[in-house]
């Protein structure tokens, strides 16, 4: 069956437009490419078997399938040909700055790559008999050692999948060490409006209410406000350091003593890492419980949007009511999982298991990989150089773009800026599609909220003074086109594979999934 | 430090710029006290590419892999051979190193590659719709759950003891802190899963039944009753599938009737590094796309009218209703979901099919061989390419003793549920294209030995 038998014509630019038209609707290297639907069909496939083993009958209980599935096959030319073209369409941090505010786009390493792919790791089933993975548990148990280390804190908890899934594990630990100590009524967690996104919805789907705490004109926590608002209902508080807006919070440790002094717990979303890393340690700070996102700090690649990993780090007071499994080293050596059946000897106070099997086995071998190569030492010039590229940044773009909180002190590794006095008519977003134009990913857009058309800016310790200085280029230039009134913004991009997408389309009338032509027009 | 491109000279004239004299006055907000003026002591200074390669591969060398022994685990992670030109791929730096697809107008590579996973995913799974990954089965399965919740107003979700455990426990983590409330059960070590019974516990308060499709004991049930039974009572059947390449030849749970299809999309194209990062699939009907969790691609047109993708339906999502999001989920398993949709691509619904033929016959064969083996007992007639054997002694031991001639025989019930002993006996054995005739005849000799 050819899924698509007509095949795949795009559409040529239209007369008129001063555009040399082309048969393909390819332009030299920038080709359009076709759905894997429209090119495929269901008898290719790139792959071969050897004959199947001689058996006796199939066993499947009546319930072979009889309908086709409708899946395309291509053969591996194609293959290779199709995803190659595809990815010609992405930007990537292989390709040039990506200074996505809060997002850490930094250099991936490939020795990270090659260690992963060892068969010695990666060809590694879960539930093997643990003398057969020690070597594999004595990574885990040494990231977790320079995690502990390097944040000042009494425990780590391997297993979350990712940032989001860290901050949904401090905040059960927190739940589960407050229903210990007979506290389960305290129902709110405070968050200040700069926090990301994730930060509330965690908090709300562990089962908490929600209120926010402003920030004050500096662009930190208002730490009189926080005050205010504690008492005996509070179960946490929920603090980005460095924040938001790319400062450190000066009060940190003001606001965990005066949040331990009424009964809770302090949670710090870590995201942001990477900018002391090596320079100062949570625990000094009086953090309860921060998630560390081993893409972002540890330089495992973000892959189109995961997979990441968000170990968590723990205090003594959280550290009994981390989830299983862990990672345990035996006085002779050796390494144990502790898992359900033995957890009640070592571990009783468990929130127990988020995720089957160990957690991002994959990412830790990249992490400690990285880890190594950069020691104690160089993890701290990466906190060092992430911050001086941020300061260098906002420091020369002074006078081109508005930036609220230069007067607040340096900041840490990201700088933010505002779209205020850009120019009459031109916002943020025109100055992000702008720069796309110029070869590079725009910045963080429209976060955090506290800020009037936020543009924030994470250049990265990976970035080289030559770098940076053609990025600023380019910044001033965009923000001189906007003064001079330059319409030919309110459009951009005009270089990139596709003009301004139509996004309200999108979310208006949903095409989630391909359909033949004629079953998607009868669904009109 | 061979991954920071400043030199000293950059360094300084920087600072010249700012107006700062130090790096320490850039570090000013930090308290006096906190801060750290060295190195921390006890911790290696930075090494070579050479040397830590060197340390790392010794680790590597610790573990059995299991491409070097006879190896027959499943349960929930299956051995699959993946193609060279996946890996290949998805190394490319476009797709491993870039971002999640927020700037459309150059993620279309990213975008494009999500549209065309989820459209295979529905169709594997017999959905209308598929979201664009989740982190893995386990933790898709939970949002399935929360997500029944949300549909029905209802708390109770009823789950089949044929689920595999880990997703049982990580349910129950999470339902202690929502308030839903699990109805479990073990599973027993019988030929016929438990439909019969799920269906007597759907009542007026059940948001959804969860079953495992094959389960974790690798038998198959029709889920058309149980999908019945769950509507007549406004509940919804969620299916839960572990080992994707079985839809290669069976029906699929949407086309049984399940509202929402979860899975783990490990074994095709992932591989099994030792439990994630792996790729969880979630698939549900069109009309409950709305309070599906995690991101969605869509197909939309860009400013001259030519077709585009771009991340949709967002308005679920945490970073627009952050308190009122339909999950915490922030991103996906982008790169796996890559690598899956690559491996899809390569096999085609004609290489799905056979390399699916070639696993249940793999199989069978072995399942038959292994039964021949005085002391070892078939429990499951009928199941994909993973089976039960009963055992005449305790299987956990026995697996532990078979590791030693470095062979890996398969999971032992026991490791699953420790101290069921109406479980004790029983070893999950899953054989796929990448098991040869040798490595189960090895396995039977041995189990031929240790049961003697």
């Amino acid at each position: 069956m050819t899924i698509n038998p007509s095949g795949w014509r795009p559409e040529a630019p239209q007369a008129g437009t001063g555009e040399a038209a082309t048969f393909t609707g390819n332009r030299a290297l920038m080709l359009e490419e076709p759905l894997i639907f429209e090119i495929g069909s269901t008898e290719t496939t790139g792959v071969d078997f050897g004959p199947a083993p001689a058996a006796n009958g199939s066993r499947l209980a009546g319930l072979e399938r009889s309908a086709p599935i409708g899946l395309p096959g291509l053969s591996e030319p194609e293959a290779v040909r199709h995803y190659t073209r595809l990815s010609r369409q992405n930007y990537a941090i292989d390709l040039g700055l990506f200074p996505l505010g809060s997002c850490t786009m930094k250099h991936n390493p490939r020795l990270n790559e090659k260690v992963a792919r060892m068969p010695g790791f990666a060809d590694l089933h879960p539930l093997q008999p643990v003398d057969t993975v020690q070597g594999a548990l004595q990574v885990i148990n040494e990231l977790a050692f320079w995690l502990i280390e390097l944040t000042g804190m009494h425990g780590v908890a391997m297993s979350p999948k990712a940032g989001a899934h860290g901050e949904l594990c401090g905040i059960l630990a927190i739940k589960a060490a407050l229903e210990a100590r007979g506290e389960g009524h305290r129902k709110v967690i405070l968050v200040p409006e700069s926090a990301h996104g994730t930060n509330p919805a965690t908090a709300a789907f562990a089962g908490y209410t929600v209120e926010d705490i402003p920030a004050n004109t500096d662009g930190r926590v208002d730490l009189e406000a926080l005050k205010a608002r504690l008492g005996p209902d509070v179960a946490a508080v929920m603090i980005t350091n460095p924040n938001t807006c790319g400062l450190f919070e000066r009060d940190m440790k003001a606001i965990s003593d005066a949040v331990h002094a009424v009964g809770g717990y302090v949670y710090c979303d870590g995201a942001n890492f990477n900018a002391i890393v090596g320079r100062v340690r949570p625990g000094d700070l009086g953090i309860d419980a921060m998630h560390i996102n081993l893409h972002k700090t540890f330089s495992t690649p973000h892959g189109g949007g995961g997979p990441g990993a968000g170990p968590v780090v723990l205090s003594e007071a959280l550290s009994p009511y981390g989830p299983l499994p862990f990672v345990a080293k035996m006085p002779d050596g050796h390494y144990k999982l502790v898992e359900e059946e033995t957890a009640d000897e070592d571990h009783p106070a468990t929130f127990g298991r988020m995720t089957a099997f160990h957690g991002q086995m994959g990412m830790f071998t990249r992490a400690l990989t990285y880890i190594l190569s950069h020691g104690a030492d160089g993890l701290r010039q990466v906190a060092e150089d992430s911050v001086l590229n941020a300061n260098y940044v906002l420091r020369s773009l002074e006078g081109t773009l508005d930036a609220p909180f230069a007067a607040s002190g340096p900041c840490m590794h990201e700088a933010i800026f505002s779209d205020e006095g850009l120019a009459e008519g031109f916002s943020t977003i025109d100055v992000a599609k702008a720069l796309i134009d110029e070869g590079y990913h725009p910045m963080t857009m429209y976060f955090p909220l506290v800020v009037h058309g936020a543009m924030l800016v994470e250049p990265t310790e990976t970035e080289s003074k030559a770098a940076l200085d053609q990025f600023i280029g380019a910044l001033r230039s965009v923000a001189e086109r906007a003064r001079a009134g330059d319409s030919a913004l309110k459009s951009a991009p005009h270089f990139a594979p596709r003009r301004r997408l139509d996004e309200t389309l999108a979310a208006r009338k949903p095409v989630l999934v391909w359909k033949e032509p004629e079953l998607a027009e009868a669904a009109e | 430090m061979r991954y920071l491109p400043l030199t000293q000279p950059d360094r300084e004239a920087m600072l010249g710029v700012i107006g700062a004299r130090s790096i320490d006055d850039l570090f000013v907000d930090v308290p006096e006290a906190a801060r750290l003026d060295g190195p921390i002591p006890g911790l290696p200074l930075h090494a070579s590419e050479l040397a830590v390669e060197r340390h790392m591969a010794a680790l590597a060398r610790k573990n059995l892999a299991a491409g070097d022994a006879p190896f027959f685990l499943g349960c929930g992670a299956y051995r699959h051979h993946v193609p060279a030109s996946v890996d290949h791929l998805i190394q490319r730096g476009e797709y491993l190193t870039a971002y999640t697809p927020y700037q459309p107008e150059i993620a279309q590579g990213t975008l494009q590659m999500l549209f065309e996973f989820q459209t295979q995913v529905a169709r594997l799974l017999g959905t209308d719709v598929a979201n664009a990954s989740m982190y893995d089965g386990s933790t898709a399965c939970w949002e399935a759950i929360v997500m029944a919740r949300r549909v029905t107003r209802r708390a109770k979700a009823v789950l089949s003891g044929g689920l595999h455990p880990h997703y049982v426990s990580v349910a129950k983590t999470m339902a202690k802190f929502t308030g839903d409330v699990l109805e479990t059960s073990l599973p027993d070590l019988v030929a016929e899963p438990d439909t019969t019974a799920l269906i007597d516990k759907i009542d007026d308060d059940t948001s959804c039944v969860v079953v495992q499709y094959p389960d974790i004991l690798g038998r198959i049930a029709d889920l058309s009753e149980l999908a019945a039974a769950c509507h007549a009572k406004k509940a919804l059947l969620v299916a839960v599938v572990t080992e994707p390449v079985a839809l290669g030849l069976l029906k699929s749970p949407g086309e049984m009737g399940a509202d929402i299809v979860v899975g783990e999309g490990q074994s095709i194209g992932v591989g099994l590094q030792f439990g994630g990062p792996y790729v969880g699939l979630f698939g549900c009907s069109e009309k409950l796309v709305r309070q599906m969790p995690g991101r969605l691609t869509g197909e939309t047109v860009d400013a001259d009218g030519k077709r585009g993708f771009v991340l949709t339906l967002s308005t679920r999502e945490q970073h627009i209703r952050r308190e009122k999001a339909t999950s915490n989920i922030c991103t996906n398993s982008g790169l796996c979901a890559l690598a899956f949709s690559i491996h899809m691509t390569l096999l085609g619904e004609a290489g799905l099919r056979q390399l699916a033929r070639v696993n249940h016959a793999a199989a069978s064969a072995a399942a038959d061989r292994l039964a021949e083996v005085p002391g070892v007992e078939l429990v499951t007639p009928s199941f994909f390419n993973e089976f039960t054997l009963r055992l005449s002694k305790e299987a956990r031991p026995v697996v532990r003793q078979l590791a030693d001639s470095d062979i890996l025989a398969g999971v032992s019930l026991g490791r699953l549920y420790p101290g069921a002993e109406s479980l004790e006996n029983g070893l999950v054995v899953a054989v796929t294209e990448t098991t040869t005739a040798e490595d189960v005849a090895v396995l039977a000799e041995a189990l031929r030995e240790v049961l003697a």
